[in-house]
C-alpha cells in the first residue's frame, strides 16, 4: 500500500505486466486457516469463499495451509477448509508450532511457498494475521495488500485486484501486485461473507516438514492468559448490535443502550468519539479503525454516520438510526430511522421489545 | 540502552471535517500529526530509558515538512532526531519504506549499537500494521507485535520480557535482544512537555539525511520502483443503500414510535424477528 | 526556568510574524509562541495577500512565497435575487510586474512566512498557549504559559487574533462586542486550472476577486467574495455576529443560498469544495480600536482590531501594524530606552501617521452608518437591480417613462427625506 499519498483519481498508474517467467510459473490460491486453542477463526472460512471465487476464475486450485502441532486438531481444521471449499491443504505439522510465534511460524510458511509457488496467498487482518504477513512479505520481497474490502482477479492480466478503503474512508482504491509473486493480501473479520459450508466436501492434505528444531526459534513462550473479562466484546461476530455514539450527550446515557442490548441479547457497540472518551472499552468500537460487524440487526442512537462509522456496519442487513439531527448522514443508508431524542426513544424501545418477547414466551 | 522509535507524520484524520450541508470528507488544509499510534512507542521507549537509562533516537522518512514531528519528539524527551527524506522515496510502499528505515537504522548501528527498535501498531493513514514487520526481518530483529506491557529487560542477559496480546489472551513471551517492539494504543499516558524541553526541542540540531546518508545505494529497492504494490486506480464508493424510511407517528409519543417501527420490522424482515426471538429467550 | 528574551510575540499570523522577522532581523532575542500546531493552523483569511505590506518587510518575497493568482480585475457586485448590478475594473498596469496583489492559501503561505521568521534567529514554539501576563507591578514583564514556568522579555507584542482573550483578561480592551464583529464563513472549490481561465477570462497566473452585496446576506449587514486561487476558487460571505443572533440564520446556510444565485452558480458549477471554515473578523473600525500600548506590551493585526471592512483589508493592516510595532521597540532598544507606556506611545503615533489609522478614521462612521441602516442592504439593492432592469429592457417603453419608473420607485421605497438622508449618511461615512 502506498504510504505516499497517491495521485489524484484523475490519474491512475497502469503499469505492464513484466513477470519474470519463473514468478508466472507460480500457480494456485492459498488461504492461511487461522486457529488459536483448538478452534479455527471464523475469518479463514470467510476467505476461503472469496479464494474460491478467485481460484475458479482463474482456473486453479484452492488451497489451504494448516500450520500448528501434531494432533487432531489440524487434521480437523483440514477437514473444515475441504468443507468451506477447499481443493488440498498444506499441512505442516510440529510440536514447534503449538503455539504462535512469529519466526516460527514465518519460516514454515515461506518455505512452504517457496516449495510449492501459490500466485496468491490470503490471511485475515488478525494480531496474527498482520504480525505473520508483514514478516513473510518482506521475506519474499512481495506485495501485500491490507484490509480488502474486495478482491477480484483482473481479466486482462489474471492478476490480483484488491481494493481498500483509503483517504480516511471516503475513497477506495485499487491496488495489484503486478511483477512479484505471490499477490498477498489480508482481510478483516466479517467483511466477505461467509460461505455455507459443504459437509460432503473433501480433499487431498499435502504434508510438509517444518524443518526446523525448537533451539532455532529465540523467542519462548513463557504463559498463555485467557482473558477473563466475560466483558471482551464478541462483536465481530455478532447478530444483533445496539451501538451510541455521542448524540447521547452523557456518560450516564450510555446506560440506556446496555438496557436496550440486555433485553435483547445483544452486543453493545459504540462510535469512536465515546470510546475515546472512555464512555466504553475501546474494543467495543465499530468502524474504520474499529471493527467491521454486520449482525443481522443494527440500532445506531446518537450517532451521526460519518464514513468513519459507517464502512464498520453498513454490511448490516438492517440498520435502524435514532438521532435528533434529521440531516445526520445516518439516514442517507439505514432502514428505518426516528427522528428524535435518543433519551426518550430507547426505553420506549427497549420496552416495546420486551413486551413482544413477553408475548412471544406466552405464546411458544 | 539505545532504542530506536520509528514515527510517520500522518494527516490528521480527526479533524478531517464533514461539510454541514453535502456531508462530503474534506481533506484540504489538514495539518500533519504523528501518527497518534507512535507516540504511544515514544512514550515506551521513554519509559524504557528512565528505568534503564541510555539514549532514544527518534527516526522519521517523510518529505521535509515531517521534521515538526520530530522536534515534538524531541521536546517529550528524546535524545536525537534523524530525518530521512529524499524525493527517490516518492511512491513507496511498505516493502520500500521498511527497507529505507532499515537502511537508515543500520546507520544508525555503526554510532551506536541499537537494543530495541520501536513502532506503533499500525498508520492512521495507511493502517497496514506492515512496516514493523518489515525492518525486524530486514534486520534480523525478534519480532514482537501488539505489545501491551515490557515486564523486564535484562541487559546483561540480552533478554526481554513482554506481554503480547493475541486473540483471546495475553502471551507471555520471552526473546532475546535486539527485538523490534509494536506497540499497542492506550497502554501509556504520553508525559508532559514542559518549556524547557519546548525551547530545547525548537533549538536541537536535528540531523537530515538523503538516501545516500541513509545507507541506500540501490534505488530500486526504493519509491515507486521498489514497491511491489501499485495503485491501479482510485473511485468513489457506490451508494449502496437507499434513503432510510422514517418512522412517524400522529403522536409521536416514544411509546407509538417504539411500536410502530417493531410493527413494520417484524413484518418486512421475519428472519430479523427471529434472530431476536432466538437471542433473547 | 526564567530564560529572557528582547521580545516575546504571542500568535504566528501575519502580524505576529511581521513582528517577529522584523525584530530577528534587528538583531533582538525573539521568542514567538504559538498555540496551532503550526504557524497559520488557527488561522483563516478571504486569501488576498498585499504586496505593498510584505514588501515592507520582505522586499523579495516573490522569489519562493506561494502565491496563488496576482489580480487583474476586480468586480463590484450589488446583488439582488436574481440578477446584480456591478462594475468592474480591469488594467493592463494590473498585469505589471511587480504585482499588487495576489491570492494565496493561508495554510502554506503562514507556513512559508514563519520558515522565514526562525531563519532570521527567532525562537518558535508552537502547540503552546499563553495562559497570562507576568505582571511586575502595572508592567508586563513576561508571560505564563500552559507548560508551566514563566518567559521574561522586556516587551510582549500580543498578536493573537481577534478574540485576544489576554487583551481582554489583562484589562487591554474590553470583551467584544457582536456589533463590533464579523462571522465569516468560507469555503474553497476546486476547479481545474484551465476551466477557471476560461471562466474568468484570464491567462495562467492572472486572477480575478469579486466583492459582493445585497441579498446574499438576506437583510444583515455583511459582505461576499469569491477568488480565483490556481486551481481553486473561494467563495464566502460574512456578516456582523450581532445580526446573525438577531436573525438567526446559520452561517453555512446562508453560503449555500448564495452559491444559488444564477449570477454565481455558474461561475462555481463543477467545482469540487474541499474545505469550509468560518473566523470572526473584526468590524468595529476606528472606534473600536482599543489601547494598543502599556507598559511593557504592545497589540498588533486583529487583537488591535485593526481591520478594514469597507475595503476588506486586513492582512496588510495587521502586517503593517507588526512591522511598526517591531520598529518601535528596535529603535527604544537601539537608543538604551526602557519599553515604557510613554515610550511606547511612539507605536500608535506610527499607526495614526500611516494609512492604518488614516484608512480606520475614514471610514470611521461607517460601521455604525451600516448597523442602523439595513436599507444598504435591502432596499438599495433590489432598487439598484430594478432600475437597470427597466432602463436595459427593451420593450417598446419610451426612455423618459422607464426613468419615471425607476424615480417612482426609488422615493416609493425610500421617501424623498429617506432619498435624502441615506445619501447624506453615505456621504458623510464616506467622507
Amino acid at each position: 500500500m502506498s504510504q505516499q499519498t497517491p495521485a489524484p483519481a484523475t490519474r491512475p498508474t497502469r503499469r505492464k505486466v513484466e513477470l519474470d517467467p519463473r514468478l508466472a510459473a507460480y500457480k494456485g490460491v492459498w488461504v492461511f486457516v487461522e486457529h488459536e486453542r483448538g478452534v479455527a477463526h471464523q475469518v479463514s472460512f470467510e476467505l476461503l469463499g472469496e479464494g474460491r471465487k478467485l481460484a475458479d476464475a482463474l482456473g486453479v486450485e484452492l488451497a489451504g495451509v494448516v500450520m500448528g502441532a501434531p494432533g487432531e486438531a489440524t487434521r480437523r481444521f483440514c477437514a473444515e477448509a475441504f468443507h468451506y471449499g477447499a481443493d488440498l491443504c498444506y499441512l505442516v505439522e510440529d510440536p514447534i508450532l503449538a503455539d504462535y510465534r512469529n519466526e516460527a511460524y514465518t519460516r514454515g510458511l515461506t518455505d512452504l511457498v517457496n516449495a510449492f509457488q501459490p500466485e496468491i496467498l490470503l490471511l485475515g487482518a488478525t494480531t496474527l494475521g498482520r504480525d505473520l504477513a508483514g514478516s513473510v512479505a518482506t521475506t519474499l520481497q512481495t506485495g501485500l495488500t491490507a484490509d480488502c474490502t474486495e478482491l477480484n482477479i483482473d481479466p486482462e492480466n489474471r492478476s490480483l485486484a484488491a481494493t481498500r478503503p483509503t483517504f480516511g474512508g471516503s475513497l477506495l482504491c485499487t491496488i495489484q501486485t503486478l511483477n512479484y509473486r505471490p499477490q498477498m493480501a489480508t482481510v478483516r473479520p466479517r467483511v466477505m461473507t461467509l460461505p455455507e459450508p459443504d459437509t460432503d466436501r473433501s480433499g487431498r492434505i499435502v504434508e510438509h516438514p517444518l524443518g526446523l528444531v525448537e533451539t532455532d526459534i529465540v523467542t519462548k513462550v513463557l504463559e498463555f492468559i485467557p482473558d477473563q473479562n466475560r466483558d471482551q466484546a464478541q462483536l465481530a461476530y455478532a447478530d444483533i448490535i445496539v451501538a451510541g455514539g455521542r448524540g447521547l450527550k452523557r456518560p450516564e446515557n450510555f446506560q440506556l443502550i446496555w438496557d436496550l442490548a440486555r433485553v435483547l441479547g445483544a452486543e453493545v457497540g459504540a462510535s469512536r468519539p465515546v470510546t475515546q472518551a472512555g464512555w466504553v472499552s475501546a474494543d467495543r468500537q465499530v468502524g474504520q479503525t474499529g471493527k467491521t460487524v454486520r449482525p443481522k440487526l443494527y440500532i445506531a442512537a446518537g450517532i451521526s454516520g460519518a464514513v468513519q462509522h459507517r464502512v464498520g456496519m453498513e454490511a448490516s442487513d438492517v440498520i435502524i438510526a435514532i438521532n435528533e439531527d434529521p440531516a445526520a448522514p445516518i439516514f442517507d443508508f439505514a432502514t428505518y430511522g426516528i427522528v428524535g431524542n435518543a433519551m426518550q426513544i430507547l426505553p420506549a424501545l427497549t420496552e416495546a421489545f420486551r413486551q413482544h418477547l413477553a408475548t412471544a414466551r406466552k405464546a411458544g | 540502552m539505545h532504542s530506536v522509535v520509528c514515527l510517520k507524520q500522518v494527516p490528521d484524520s480527526s479533524q478531517i471535517r464533514v461539510h454541514p450541508v453535502t456531508n462530503t470528507i474534506m481533506r484540504q488544509g489538514v495539518p500533519a500529526i504523528i501518527n497518534p499510534y507512535d507516540l504511544y512507542a515514544l512514550e515506551a521507549a521513554l519509559a524504557l530509558k528512565d528505568r534503564y537509562g541510555g539514549r532514544v533516537t527518534a527516526l522519521c522518512m517523510g518529505p521535509p515538512q515531517a521534521e515538526a514531528a520530530l522536534r515534538k519528539a524531541l521536546s517529550f524527551g528524546a535524545d536525537e532526531a534523524i530525518l530521512v527524506t529524499d524525493r527517490a522515496f516518492a511512491g513507496s510502499d511498505t516493502l520500500a519504506t521498511s527497507f529505507a528505515l532499515a537502511s537508515a537504522i543500520r546507520q544508525i548501528q555503526r554510532d551506536m549499537p541499537v537494543d530495541i527498535v520501536f513502532t506503533g501498531k499500525q498508520t492512521i493513514d495507511g493502517d497496514t500494521a506492515q512496516v514493523g514487520p518489515g525492518i525486524a526481518k530486514r534486520l534480523d530483529l525478534q519480532l514482537l507485535t501488539y505489545v501491551a506491557k515490557i515486564d523486564d529487560i535484562d541487559l546483561d542477559r540480552r533478554e526481554i520480557v513482554v506481554q503480547r496480546r493475541a486473540e483471546g489472551g495475553v502471551q507471555l513471551l520471552m526473546t532475546r535482544l535486539p527485538a523490534l517492539v509494536t506497540v499497542l494504543e492506550g497502554i501509556n499516558e504520553m508525559r508532559f512537555a514542559d518549556l524547557d524541553d519546548m525551547f530545547r526541542a525548537a533549538r536541537y540540531p536535528l540531523k537530515v539525511w538523503n538516501r545516500e546518508q541513509a545507507g541506500i545505494e540501490d534505488v530500486a529497492k526504493i519509491g515507486l520502483k521498489g514497491s511491489p504494490t501499485v495503485v491501479a486506480k482510485v473511485f468513489a464508493p457506490q451508494a449502496k443503500r437507499e434513503r432510510a424510511e422514517l418512522i412517524e407517528t400522529h403522536s409521536g409519543a416514544p411509546g407509538d414510535l417504539a411500536a410502530t417501527l417493531l410493527a413494520k420490522l417484524f413484518t418486512r424482515f421475519p428472519h430479523v424477528q427471529a434472530q431476536v426471538q432466538r437471542q433473547a429467550l | 526556568m526564567s530564560e529572557k528574551f528582547d521580545v516575546i510575540v504571542v500568535g504566528a499570523g501575519p502580524a505576529g510574524n511581521a513582528a517577529a522577522f522584523t525584530l530577528a532581523s534587528g538583531g533582538m532575542k525573539v521568542l514567538q509562541i504559538e498555540r496551532g500546531e503550526s504557524p497559520g493552523s488557527k488561522n483563516v483569511q478571504g486569501a488576498i495577500l498585499y504586496s505593498d505590506a510584505l514588501e515592507k518587510i520582505i522586499p523579495d518575497f516573490r522569489d519562493d512565497a506561494p502565491l496563488e493568482r496576482h489580480i487583474i480585475e476586480q468586480r463590484m457586485w450589488v446583488l439582488s435575487d436574481d440578477a446584480y448590478v456591478g462594475s468592474t475594473y480591469r488594467s493592463a498596469a494590473f498585469d505589471q510586474p511587480p504585482y499588487n496583489r495576489y491570492t494565496i492559501i493561508r495554510a502554506q503561505f503562514d507556513k512559508w512566512f514563519s520558515g522565514k521568521v526562525q531563519e532570521a534567529g527567532a525562537l518558535l514554539i508552537c502547540e503552546t498557549t499563553v495562559s497570562g501576563l507576568a505582571m511586575d507591578g502595572e508592567r508586563v514583564a513576561g508571560v505564563h504559559t500552559d507548560r508551566g514556568g514563566t518567559v521574561y522579555a522586556d516587551l510582549v507584542i500580543l498578536a493573537d487574533g481577534v478574540n485576544s482573550l489576554l487583551a481582554n483578561r489583562a484589562g487591554f480592551h474590553p470583551e467584544l462586542k457582536p456589533r463590533d464583529v464579523a462571522l465569516a464563513v468560507k469555503e474553497i472549490h476546486f476547479l481545474p486550472e484551465p476551466t477557471i481561465e476560461s471562466r474568468f477570462n484570464v491567462q495562467p497566473d492572472q486572477g480575478v476577486v469579486i466583492e459582493m452585496a445585497g441579498n446574499i446576506t438576506q437583510g444583515m449587514v455583511g459582505t461576499g467574495f469569491l477568488y480565483t486561487n490556481r486551481e481553486s476558487l473561494t467563495i464566502g460571505v460574512g456578516c456582523l455576529l450581532s445580526d446573525f443572533k438577531t436573525r438567526g440564520v446559520a452561517p453555512y446556510r446562508m453560503l449555500e443560498d448564495m452559491k444559488k444565485h444564477p449570477s454565481i452558480a455558474p461561475l462555481i458549477d463543477g467545482g469540487e469544495m474541499k474545505e469550509y471554515c468560518a473566523h470572526l473578523i473584526p468590524e468595529g473600525g476606528y472606534k473600536a480600536v482599543p489601547q494598543v500600548y502599556g507598559d511593557g506590551w504592545l497589540l498588533v493585526g486583529d487583537a488591535a482590531m485593526l481591520v478594514n471592512s469597507v475595503h476588506r483589508e486586513g492582512s496588510n493592516l495587521a502586517m503593517t501594524s507588526g512591522r511598526l510595532a517591531a520598529e518601535t521597540a528596535l529603535e527604544l532598544a537601539g537608543a538604551g530606552k526602557a519599553m515604557t507606556a510613554r515610550n511606547l506611545a511612539a507605536y500608535r503615533t506610527r499607526l495614526e501617521n500611516s494609512f492604518v489609522l488614516k484608512d480606520l478614521k475614514k471610514y470611521q462612521r461607517l460601521p455604525q452608518v451600516f448597523d442602523h441602516n439595513h436599507q444598504f442592504f435591502t432596499d438599495y439593492p433590489e432598487l439598484l437591480n430594478g432600475a437597470a432592469h427597466t432602463l436595459l429592457t427593451v420593450d417598446g417603453v419610451d426612455k423618459k417613462t422607464k426613468e419615471k419608473q425607476v424615480r417612482k420607485s426609488f422615493v416609493r421605497r425610500r421617501s424623498p427625506f429617506g432619498l435624502m438622508g441615506d445619501a447624506f449618511k453615505l456621504w458623510r461615512a464616506f467622507e
